[in-house]
């Protein structure tokens, strides 16, 4: 049976890694090859590294980054932030990432979902959605982009549709309401977009507890839960995650 | 020497460093003299099916007879699917022939792509899965966890071929074993230590077979 993933994820500035709440008030999490390799050897099923600067000058260091990172890492590793082009996912996968993610660029052109997936295979194209629950209609969540700055009058549920339909693989899907609170994961709109799919889910956002990864692929229907600060500042360890998990009958690779 | 079949398509830099990892020579050439000399070749690949196959180009028949001839090759997830003989994936394109069966869509029923880390069985026949730690209680079959990523999977219909399978919602074939034809749908490269195993066992098979090249050169 396919095992539910635990996926660390790496927001890296600077080459440093990074944790904010509600994407700001950013604090150090360390070096992302040491705690990328770190996290690997204590089980994480994946990676995931998000250039949160995203600019013409991070570009050339994420690439470096992901060399640095294939090297000492043989587990899955997604990249993403500012990636728009195909020569650009082409690079990051040669230099030795298995899967890229893209945002705000499938926003604006979502043609380059469907020539990434014709080119490489849906399964190496994740779809970043970044939602935020819409204050005028109860059970929606709008679309985000750049980095959660600037609203679009997408709808999370049906941008996942569509994405799926052009040749997203995955979807991670990020609650901005949630993120870095440690509340727990907005799990309405977990199930609401996995319902929607048939591709994974990765949920992200508000991971502060054991339970709350128990109830994202319960009541979320998420295939995998992504978390950052409960990692990185060392509240929880990889395998105390998935024992907690294995001992509610959650198939885990442990 | 190991080559690792360069043929301008993803993830391939991540073979070549697990290889190293082990300790393993292994060398990233798309050069025929490279190839004809190796000890071993994997194809890898991250791309869609017709892509590889075009991208690959002319090399396809240098390695199919290599590969007849003995030399151990190991195709790695659409390297592996490009052994057989058709896939439909994005319209229908052929493969390599080297493996009987063809390449189809996972079941809708199933969340696709098929990602993420699935056990499978290993029979204790196939030389990959040489050495890897056995089941905890006797009687149980060997199984370990490997990472897959993919959409569409070999349907294996080859008799003479060796198939370790895994289970999603059907015994979906995960690895396959004919002659020096070795393939897996998942990534070795990134399954952790046990995908490490892997690979040191398929570079082991590479240096006997180059060991029993050299005997019959001298008698």
């Amino acid at each position: 049976m396919l095992t539910k993933r635990i996926i660390p994820c790496l927001d890296v500035k600077d080459n440093r890694v990074v944790k904010g709440v509600h994407f700001l008030n950013l604090r150090d999490a360390g070096d992302p090859v040491e705690l990328g390799a770190r996290y690997s050897d204590e089980g994480a099923d994946e990676l995931v590294f998000l250039d949160i600067t995203a600019t013409i000058r991070s570009r050339k260091t994420i690439v470096e980054l992901v060399e640095k990172v294939a090297e000492n890492v043989f587990i899955p590793f997604t990249v993403g932030g500012g990636i728009s082009t195909v020569d650009q996912i082409d690079e990051l996968l040669r230099s030795g990432a298995e899967k890229v993610s893209v945002n705000t660029a499938a926003v604006q052109n979502p043609h380059l979902l469907t020539e990434a997936a014709r080119r490489f295979g849906n399964q190496c194209i994740v779809l970043a959605i970044d939602a935020r629950r819409s204050k005028t209609q109860p059970g929606r969540w709008q679309v985000t982009v750049k980095a959660g700055s600037e609203p679009t009058d997408l709808d999370a549920v049906e941008w996942a549709i569509k994405a799926e339909k052009l040749g997203a693989g995955e979807i991670l899907l990020t609650s901005m309401d949630a993120d870095g609170t440690k509340t727990g994961y907005d799990n309405e709109l977990n199930k609401a977009v996995s319902d929607a799919v048939n591709i994974p889910v990765i949920a992200s956002g508000g991971a502060g507890k054991l339970e709350h990864l128990y109830d994202a692929i319960v009541e979320g229907g998420a295939d995998a839960v992504l978390m950052a600060s409960i990692t990185h500042f060392e509240n929880y360890t990889i395998k105390q995650m998935k024992e907690y998990l294995a001992s509610r009958g959650i198939p885990v690779n442990l | 020497m190991i080559v690792v079949i360069d043929y301008n398509v993803g993830n391939v830099r991540s073979v070549c460093n697990a290889f190293r990892h082990i300790g393993c020579q292994a060398k990233l050439s798309c050069n025929p003299e490279d190839i004809e000399s190796a000890s071993g070749l994997v194809l890898p690949g991250v791309a869609a099916f017709g892509y590889a196959v075009s991208a690959l180009g002319h090399l396809a028949e240098l390695i199919k007879k290599l590969a007849l001839a003995g030399k151990p090759l190991l195709g790695i997830c659409v390297g592996y699917q490009m052994l057989f003989d058709r896939s439909a994936e994005y319209g229908s394109h052929k493969g390599l022939g080297l493996v009987a069966g063809n390449v189809v869509p996972i079941p809708s029923s199933q969340t696709v792509p098929h990602m993420g880390w699935n056990l499978v069985k290993l029979p204790e026949d196939m030389d990959l899965f040489a050495h890897l730690p056995r089941a905890k209680s006797r009687g149980l079959p060997r199984e370990k966890h490997f990472y897959f990523a993919h959409s569409f999977y070999a349907n294996v219909t080859d008799t003479e071929a060796k198939i370790a399978y895994t289970d999603y919602g059907f015994p979906m074939p995960a690895s396959v074993q004919k002659g020096a034809i070795y393939g897996t749908q998942f990534h070795p490269e990134k399954s952790g230590k046990t995908g490490l195993k892997v690979l040191e066992n398929f570079s082991k098979i590479c240096h006997l077979s180059r060991a029993k090249s050299r005997e019959r050169k001298t008698t």
